[in-house]
């Protein structure tokens, strides 16, 4: 019974508390390039997840084999393989989404998040527990990239997965679908998100002091009397 | 001429850092100090010559004729390791006040995907061995100066009061988005 809330503790901690790219901020470069839609970023992400499920589930399957001086390497190389998978399925199996992710499926081998998913984790833990970690990351990774995407895609064509969200009127953002636009939204983003953690903290902290104000109180009292 | 254009587009039309968004994590990390940003924007620049060289000369006379160019993202990566690593041990050997001013700035370098990046691109784009070097030295010049101008902006932002949640790199984000409309304005150059 403990081993199944842990379980989906491993995947839950990365959605939101840890964050990759809130948090850890990890993995920004195919974060601001590839987001000019939702649809862009939807399949960026799901194209890490992917690279990243399998190299944690590998990783941590050989993990006791791998000598420790030669681990980075050894990493890089089995990631560099599920990449090259995921490069060939998506050129083969959708040109255009391949076309416009460009580079940047290549380049999802050097995304830090992978990296540092197999070195803080997948390399210290069993294989099932590495696959929810990595699953999780996946999936906080894909919410960021999805609704920075779709923000984007909002402001910057007027449509959203590639409806029509907002009326003919509307004068598209140019800026938004720019690179100016993705450093924007994004810092915004996190701007935001910290703002409110920063105030939900607080108030946390308030509350609690607030429980424990009359014992704290009276031990003070009790020590000056000693 | 044909080859100030590439070496102008790279290092700042298309800037790698604003306008590609590679590089994105030593450009967030290491900007904080002047100092440090001018030397990891040359630890970077002297690897991207170095790959750029390595990696034409591998893709066109190895994995071409050979029909592996499906093996070109695990080649291009151990290459980029190695080098790395092979750079720092020259380096350690040849110039000691050198290797204390690039010292920790050279592992970094690995995992910056602008080296990857720059390989891949010379690779796509099929340019020659010349206006390989020429692309690397301008993508080099144009990481460095926007580091510089990045670490000369957050070393001022310092003394700036900023709302507490968009401390760090938040504003570090909406600063670069600032600057990216700025070199927005080099677009009608070429």
């Amino acid at each position: 019974m403990k081993k199944q809330v842990t379980l989906s503790q491993e995947f839950l901690k990365n959605l939101w508390d840890n964050n990759p790219i809130f948090k850890q901020v990890l993995g920004m470069c195919p974060t601001l390039a590839v987001t000019v839609s939702a649809i862009n970023g939807i399949a960026m992400a799901l194209a890490t997840t992917f690279v990243l499920v399998f190299s944690s589930l590998l990783i941590s399957l050989i993990r006791k084999l791998i000598p420790d001086q030669v681990r980075i390497a050894a990493f890089i190389v089995i990631i560099a393989t599920f990449v090259t998978i995921v490069d060939l399925v998506m050129k083969a199996k959708f040109p255009e989404l391949s076309k416009s992710l460009g580079a940047f499926i290549p380049l999802i081998v050097v995304n830090c998040i992978i990296l540092g998913r197999a070195e803080a984790f997948a390399s210290k833990n069993t294989p099932l527990r590495s696959v929810f970690d990595a699953l999780g990351s996946g999936m906080g990774f894909l919410i960021v990239l999805f609704v920075l995407g779709g923000i984007r895609e909002i402001f910057g064509s007027g449509t959203l997965l590639g409806f029509q969200m907002l009326p003919n009127a509307f004068e598209p953002w140019i800026v938004m679908i720019l690179p100016a636009g993705a450093f924007l939204t994004l810092g915004l983003m996190m701007g935001f998100s910290n703002t409110y953690l920063e105030r939900k903290k607080r108030l946390e902290r308030e509350a609690v002091l607030q429980k424990f104000k009359k014992p704290v109180e009276v031990q003070e009292i009790k020590e000056e009397g000693a | 001429m044909e080859l100030f254009i590439i070496f102008i587009s790279a290092a700042v039309v298309n800037n790698f850092v604003l306008a590609y968004f590679l590089g994105i994590c030593p450009f967030i990390g290491v900007s904080n100090k002047i100092s440090s940003a001018v030397s990891m924007g040359m630890a970077t620049t002297f690897v991207m010559v170095i790959t750029s060289i390595v990696s034409w000369l591998l893709y066109n006379f190895i994995l071409v004729p050979y029909d592996l160019t499906f093996l070109q993202i695990p080649s291009f990566i151990l290459v980029i390791a190695s080098l790395v690593q092979f750079v720092e041990m020259v380096i350690k050997k040849v110039s000691q006040p050198l290797y204390r001013a690039l010292g920790i700035f050279l592992p970094l370098i690995t995992t910056n995907c602008a080296i990857m990046g720059l390989a891949l691109f010379i690779s796509m784009r099929e340019y020659n061995f010349l206006e390989g070097i020429v692309f690397g030295v301008g993508a080099g010049a144009g990481f460095t100066l926007a580091l510089t101008i990045m670490a000369g902006i957050r070393e001022e932002l310092e003394l700036a009061d900023v709302p507490k949640g968009f401390r760090g790199a938040p504003i570090t984000l909406i600063v670069a988005g600032l600057l990216a409309l700025a070199f927005m304005g080099f677009a009608g150059m070429i």
